[in-house]
Parts: C-alpha cells; sequence; structure tokens
C-alpha cells in the first residue's frame, strides 16, 4: 500500500481532469444554447467584500434575479462525484499508507517512491572543483512530517469539498470550481510528498497557480481579479528567494534530494556552516511569501475576495502553512544558521503582533480571519525560529482544524445573511444557526488557548519554548498578542451571534441554518479543534493524563541530531506550569475585554469612545498601518512612473503627516510600534528607493534608444568582446 | 584540388557576416528581414558542412528545424512590416523607436 503513495496527489489530478472537461464540454453547449448565458455574474452570493457590496450589478435585485440565482449547473451530480470520489480515496489511501509504512518499516526510515526520471543528467555544478549531475526524478517521500501532512491536508481537503457541494450549489462555474480545487489539491499533495526540492518548488508553484484561480474566481468582478493578481506578484517574490535557495543548496550539495542534502549537512556541519546563513535567508524569503510574513503579508487580505472554502482550504488551513512546513524540513539547515533562525523569530513575532493589532478594529468578518491567519502564521514562524520546530508544526496542525472550522463558519453565516459579511450588520444570530454557533464558539476558545481546546496545546508550546530559550521580551510580544487574539475572536463572536439582529428585515426573514452538507463538516472540524491538542501533551500534564506528548516523538526522526548544536533546553516543570497558568489568564482578560464591549444594553458603546478618544490610533489601525497604500506608491506609482518627485511629495504628506499624528499618541504602544516600522521600513523604503532611482537610471535612460539595431549593434559587439576574451585568457 | 570544410565554413563565415552588416546598418526593413534571412541560411550551411564531415545527421536534421522556423519567422515578420506601414507609413527602422526612454 504504501508504494502506491504516488496515487494520493495523482487522483485528485485525475479529478481536476475529469471536471474541467466536463466543465468545458457543458460550457461550450451551454453558451451556444443560450447566447449571452456565460457572461452572466452568477452569484447572488458572496460579495466578497463590504465596499463593493452596493455597486453589485443591478439585475441581482430585479426579477429576473431567479433565474440568476439558482442558474442549471449541467453535469452537477458528475462533478459532485467525481471530486468528492478522487479527494476521498485519496483520503483513505493516505491513511492506508502511513499505517502500512509504519508497520512495515518503522518511523525512523523514511520510505521513498522513485515514480520517473524528470532530469537526466542534466547541467553539471562545479563544487570544489569536482562536478555533481543535476539528476531529479519524480519522487515521493513519506516520513513523519509529511505523513502528518498529508493526514490533515487531505483530511481537511475532503472536508471542505463536501462544505462546498453545498455552498457552491448555485453558482454557474460549479464545474469550473471544483476542478480548480482538485487541482489545488494535487499540487498541494506534491508540495508536502516531494522528496526533493525541485519536486516540492513544482508543487509550491502549482498551489500558487491555483490560488491565483481561486481568488480570481469571480473574475467578472475587477476587484477579485486584481486581488488574485495581487497574491500572484508578490508570491513570486518569495519564490525568487526560495529558487535561489535551491540553487545554494544544488550549488553546495550537488544534489536536491532531502535524505542526501539533509544528511550531509548533519553529518559535516562545520563544511556546510559557513553558507547556512545565506541560503536559510533565501528559503525564508519563500517562507515570506507563501505563509504570509511581514513584508509580504499585504495579499493574504485580500485573497479573501475568493469564495469561502477558498479561504478555508487554501489561505487558512494548508497552503499557507508550507512555508512552515518548509522550514521544518530544512530544520537541519537552520538549526546551523542561529542567525537566520533568530531572524525567523523577530519577523514571525512581529508579524503576529501587527496582524492581530489590525485584526482589532475589522468589521468584515472574513478579514477579521484573514488578519488572524496571519498573526497565528507569525506564531508558528516564531516557534521555528526559537528551535520550537515540533511546536510550530503543532500550531500548523491544530491551526488547520479550528481555522478551517472558523471560515467555513463564517461561510455559513455569509450564505443565511445573503452575502453580508459585515459584522455590523449581524448579531443574535445564534437563534437561527444554533451548529453554526456552537462550532464557532469551540473553535474561537480553541484559537484563544483556553484549556483544553487544540489551540491551548500548540500555542503554549511555542510561548513555552519561546520563554524557555531566554527570549523574554519575543514572549513579552507573543503574549500582547495572546491578549488581542482572544479578544479580537470574541469580538467577532458577539458581534455575530449575541445581541440583537442588526441588518434589515429581508435579510431577517432570510436567515436559516446551512444545509447537513455544510453543517458535517463543521461539526467534525469542531471536534477537531477541541481535541487535536492531546497529540502534544506537555510535560507538565502528561504526568496527570499519563500519556506523553505523542507529536514530539512522531516527528524525532526529521530531527537528526547535528554534532556541535546543542539540544533544546527544558524548562523546570513548575516554570511551565506558571507559564499556562498566566497564558490562560490573559486570554480569559482577552475575552473578558471583548465581552464588556460588545454585549449586554450598552455593547459598543466602550468601542466607540475609545476610538474616539484616540483618533489617530484607531485610523492608523483601521487602514492597517497604511502599508498598502505605501507598497502602491513606492512600488506601483513609484516604480510604475519612475516619478521620483512623486516619491518626495509623498514622504512629505503621507508619511511625515502619519509620522507626527502618530507621535502625537505615544502613550499608546501600538503608535509606537507602528512609528517605528514607519521610520525603519517605509521611509528607508521611500528614501532609498528614490535615491537609487534618481541617481542610477538617469544614465541608463539615455542607453535605451528604442532602436533595434542599436540594441544588435551592442549584443553583437558584446559577443565579439567575449569571443576575444576567451581567445586571450583561455 | 578538392573543396575542403575550411572554404565552406570560409563562404559561411562570409554569408553570416554580409547579414549581420546588414542587419546592422541598413534602414529599410526589408532589407533587414532578408539580411536576417541571409545569416539563418550561413549558419545552415555551417551545419550541413559539418554534418558531411562527421558523417552525423544530426547537422542536416538541425538544419530543416532552422529552414522551418525561418520560414515563421518570415511569416511573422512581413506581418509585423504590414502592420508598420500602415501605422507609420514607412518602412524605415529609425522610425520604430517607440520605445525610447
Amino acid at each position: 500500500m504504501r508504494d502506491l503513495l504516488w496515487l494520493i496527489p495523482l487522483l485528485p489530478l485525475a479529478g481536476f481532469a475529469i471536471n474541467g472537461i466536463l466543465y468545458l464540454v457543458s460550457h461550450r453547449t451551454h453558451g451556444e444554447a443560450h447566447p449571452g448565458h456565460e457572461v452572466h455574474p452568477a452569484e447572488a452570493k458572496p460579495a466578497p467584500s463590504p465596499t463593493t457590496a452596493e455597486d453589485a450589478p443591478p439585475h441581482a435585485s430585479a426579477p429576473s434575479a431567479h433565474v440568476d440565482r439558482h442558474p442549471h449547473v449541467p453535469f452537477k451530480t458528475a462533478h459532485v462525484f467525481v471530486s468528492l470520489a478522487t479527494t476521498g480515496l485519496s483520503c483513505l489511501l493516505a491513511f492506508a499508507a502511513i499505517v502500512d509504512w509504519v508497520k512495515a518499516e518503522g518511523l525512523a526510515h523514511a520510505h521513498v517512491v522513485t515514480l520517473a526520471t524528470w532530469i537526466p543528467q542534466g547541467m553539471n555544478a562545479l563544487r570544489g572543483g569536482g562536478s555533481a549531475a543535476f539528476d531529479v526524478d519524480w519522487a515521493f517521500r513519506l516520513d513523519p512530517l509529511s505523513a502528518l501532512m498529508i493526514s490533515f491536508v487531505t483530511f481537511v481537503g475532503f472536508l471542505i469539498h463536501v462544505y462546498s457541494v453545498g455552498y457552491m450549489g448555485h453558482e454557474e462555474g460549479f464545474g469550473r470550481f471544483f476542478a480548480y480545487l482538485n487541482l489545488f489539491m494535487f499540487s498541494m499533495l506534491i508540495l508536502v510528498l516531494g522528496a526533493n526540492f525541485a519536486v516540492m518548488f513544482t508543487g509550491w508553484e502549482g498551489v500558487g497557480l491555483c490560488s491565483y484561480l481561486l481568488i480570481g474566481y469571480y473574475y467578472e468582478k475587477d476587484f477579485a481579479a486584481d486581488a488574485g493578481k495581487k497574491a500572484f506578484v508578490v508570491n513570486r517574490i518569495g519564490d525568487l528567494g526560495f529558487a535561489l535557495g535551491i540553487f545554494g543548496v544544488f550549488a553546495i550539495f550537488g544534489s536536491l534530494d532531502f535524505g542526501t542534502v539533509f544528511s550531509a549537512a548533519a553529518a559535516h556541519p562545520e563544511r556546510f556552516a559557513p553558507y547556512a546563513t545565506a541560503i536559510c535567508l533565501c528559503l525564508f524569503v519563500g517562507a515570506m511569501g507563501k505563509s504570509a510574513q511581514i513584508p509580504l503579508y499585504v495579499w493574504l487580505p485580500d485573497a479573501m475576495a475568493g469564495p469561502t472554502p477558498v479561504s478555508a482550504l487554501i489561505h487558512a488551513a494548508t497552503m499557507v502553512t508550507a512555508g512552515v512546513y518548509m522550514v521544518v524540513r530544512c530544520n537541519v539547515f537552520f538549526r546551523l544558521a542561529p542567525d537566520a533562525m533568530n531572524f525567523v523569530a523577530i519577523i514571525g513575532c512581529v508579524t503576529a503582533i501587527l496582524a492581530a493589532s489590525m485584526a482589532l478594529v475589522q468589521n468584515d468578518i472574513k478579514k477579521v480571519l484573514a488578519y488572524s491567519t496571519i498573526s497565528q502564521l507569525g506564531y508558528m514562524f516564531l516557534g521555528c525560529g526559537v528551535g520550537a520546530f515540533v511546536g510550530g508544526i503543532f500550531h500548523v496542525f491544530t491551526h488547520a482544524f479550528f481555522k478551517a472550522c472558523l471560515f467555513l463558519g463564517s461561510g455559513s453565516v455569509i450564505h443565511a445573511m445573503a452575502g453580508e459579511q459585515d459584522m455590523r450588520k449581524m448579531g443574535g444570530l445564534k437563534e437561527q444557526l444554533p451548529t453554526t454557533r456552537w462550532t464557532y464558539l469551540v473553535s474561537t476558545l480553541a484559537i484563544a488557548g483556553i484549556f483544553p481546546f487544540a489551540g491551548f496545546f500548540s500555542k503554549d508550546e511555542i510561548l513555552g519554548e519561546t520563554f524557555g530559550h531566554h527570549r523574554v521580551f519575543l514572549w513579552g510580544i507573543a503574549i500582547v498578542a495572546a491578549v488581542m487574539t482572544a479578544f479580537y475572536m470574541f469580538r467577532s463572536y458577539f458581534m455575530t451571534f449575541t445581541g440583537t439582529f442588526r441588518g434589515t428585515d429581508e435579510q431577517k426573514r432570510h436567515l436559516h441554518e446551512s444545509p447537513g452538507t455544510m453543517t458535517w463538516p463543521l461539526r467534525l472540524l469542531a471536534v477537531g479543534a477541541a481535541l487535536a491538542g492531546f497529540v502534544g501533551i506537555p510535560e507538565v500534564l502528561s504526568a496527570i493524563f499519563g500519556v506523553p506528548h505523542a507529536l514530539a516523538r512522531w516527528l524525532s526522526p526529521i530531527f537528526p541530531e547535528i554534532p556541535g548544536v546543542a539540544p533544546e533546553a527544558h524548562l523546570t516543570p513548575g516554570t511551565e506550569a506558571a507559564l499556562m497558568v498566566f497564558s490562560v489568564t490573559v486570554a480569559v482578560i482577552g475575552i473578558a475585554i471583548a465581552w464588556r464591549f460588545y454585549t449586554g444594553e450598552r455593547a459598543f458603546e466602550r468601542p466607540r469612545r475609545l476610538a474616539e478618544r484616540f483618533p489617530a490610533a484607531y485610523r492608523v489601525l483601521f487602514n492597517k498601518y497604511y502599508v498598502d497604500e505605501a507598497y502602491d506608491a513606492v512600488f506601483v506609482e513609484g516604480l510604475g512612473k519612475g516619478g521620483g518627485r512623486f516619491l518626495w511629495d509623498f514622504d512629505a504628506r503621507v508619511v511625515d503627516g502619519f509620522f507626527v499624528h502618530g507621535a502625537r499618541n505615544v502613550v499608546l504602544a501600538l503608535s509606537w510600534v507602528s512609528s517605528l516600522f514607519d521610520q525603519y521600513v517605509v521611509d528607508g523604503l521611500v528614501n532609498g528607493v528614490a535615491g537609487t532611482l534618481q541617481a542610477g537610471f538617469r544614465g541608463l535612460r539615455h542607453a535605451q534608444t528604442g532602436r533595434v539595431q542599436n540594441y544588435a549593434f551592442v549584443m553583437g559587439g558584446g559577443f565579439l568582446l567575449l569571443v576575444a576574451a576567451y581567445l586571450i585568457w583561455r | 584540388m578538392s573543396v575542403t570544410i575550411n572554404d565552406y565554413l570560409a563562404l559561411s563565415f562570409l554569408i553570416f557576416t554580409i547579414g549581420f552588416v546588414g542587419v546592422l546598418v541598413r534602414r529599410n526593413f526589408l532589407t533587414v528581414l532578408m539580411s536576417i534571412e541571409l545569416m539563418l541560411n550561413a549558419v545552415n550551411l555551417n551545419l550541413i558542412a559539418f554534418s558531411r564531415r562527421l558523417s552525423d545527421l544530426t547537422g542536416q536534421i538541425f538544419s530543416v528545424f532552422v529552414i522551418t522556423i525561418a520560414a515563421g519567422e518570415a511569416a511573422i515578420g512581413l506581418a509585423i512590416i504590414i502592420s508598420l506601414y500602415r501605422q507609420r507609413k514607412t518602412l524605415n527602422v529609425d522610425e520604430a523607436d517607440t520605445m525610447e526612454g
């Protein structure tokens, strides 16, 4: 069974092919039968952003709306059957393969299945006088890490497929959606099962493509198409870093195979250590793009323009955690590069607090969850950065359950609200949506880190390890972020499910619990959100429960011992218990604040007063630190139009103005953080880019004559020079 | 006196140089296109000469590919020339400098 490993990703690929062909066939005949039908904007449902909900197409409320709301979906049963069968089978196969492998070979032996040769004896790498052939296979690797990943990727993926059957049921592009979703499953499984960097990179790019396709699913709408492009472009920046890292690995080891590379690095750390920092930083840039870390996180909030199941599967549970997976996979490199580890920890920590602070004031239910995802990813990298790789991957695992459940819950709410995403117009939904409410509550408790829900165990492990590695400052920031997490998640819960309904009467009549295909995945994920934490019980509690930290034991084979690198320090049981109590206490404080602010008769009054007292701070948070605007000005307007003067204007008006406003409220720690960010990142970027552009490109402009013959002349001359140089110095 | 490979190479080099200089100095788009054609055929001559000399058919097969590509290149080049002429009423390459920085 374990030799059928290659079938796990290939089944969804077959599903993609069948769904895609069926969709193309039906779409063509359909279009001929009803001319003009294919351009109608299919969705009466998700109007993915509150700003654009108002300028929805006029015919949505026209008498013909009924036809638009329930368009005929050709081959619907076939689409459902194909996509559910392929992902379901691949899930079963994954579990069967894992069981078979553990029984037959044991955890310590990774099982590698080579399907075919991909690049036979390609170019050679020069290293130390000798050379190595660039030899890449289509090979899949089953080891504790990939086993963990495929188990939850296929399981959560299958549940979200089931959910989508209900959620996307009235969409005209039903078949297209499932084709993309299956293609995503294929790419993601390639990513985590790949036995070398090249196969992993294939999956890495594949999930990026599917993310782009699915964010832009409502491609008739400009903001969805733009969001897709933004995600794609920002991810390319990260992928450049990742590719450079892979080149570096090949240049030094002469191989891309995980087994070869990591055992070589672990066996001869002294030979590799000098290059480790550079390679790790390059690899981490890739992780920053895919996993939405500062400064490349800007695409993830916009990615909420896609359908909600996509947000749950791709932009919360699986794809965005690929960066963490990659860092943990390369843990041997990272452990040899303490500087890179520090960088990872600091980026993770800053991302966690900044994203959490942005989530505090969002009113769009999906935006809250998006910033919360960025913040949780920050936690995972903080864990990896301080050396708690198990903690990082543990949080990936638990996060997949509770965040998928939260997103699907929000989808169920949006479904009931007929596309409304603004939490200010919700309230009191617990009456009409009991299942959604309970599952949302369980997941909210999990993400807030309340014992004994899943988030408690994984987050506490990361916090404990951070403290244990004497990163008290980072630990402090992470604790503040934990308070914020508890606050904004319960804020969203209270605003949505308690109090009185604040929407229109028409919306109120429309309220209904979602069908079974949507509630059952919610229930199962909520069970996961409640119980998934018990695979990693901390030392203090394992004495009480009598169960050890199963996950650490399971993952131990992927952390080979490196001579000269000290094993992890351990906390004393007393400290560990104290930290645990402390982090639960602060989470409860966050929940209590949310309860005071957003429930009861005087709900919303306190936050409004607070916003009025600190208008500048509120505005800065509400506008997400103006990062999008800054990027737009620097990279889009600035580089696009080359206007150095514009950059200086931007600097003088927006940045300085913003800085002065921020300084007025130094009492607020948040403003302090944002001004630091502004001073070093935004200002530095603006001044640096402007100066470099003006100085460097003034001369270069004249070389650009626009005449092909000049270019040909330079090219020919250069070629002659190269030949001459070769003849002289060969 | 028999014809050796050096003669072929000299001829090929000559044609290639004529073609390359033509590309660089001529101002008429059609002439430039014909010069590119010359360069491609010089390469073909070279390939076939070596193919004969080394008794290896790869070179000849390669030259067939080059001819195919050249046909495509001529088709696209002429299409570009026609649309350029329609826009600018000229075939002078120096006038096509919209991309100047």
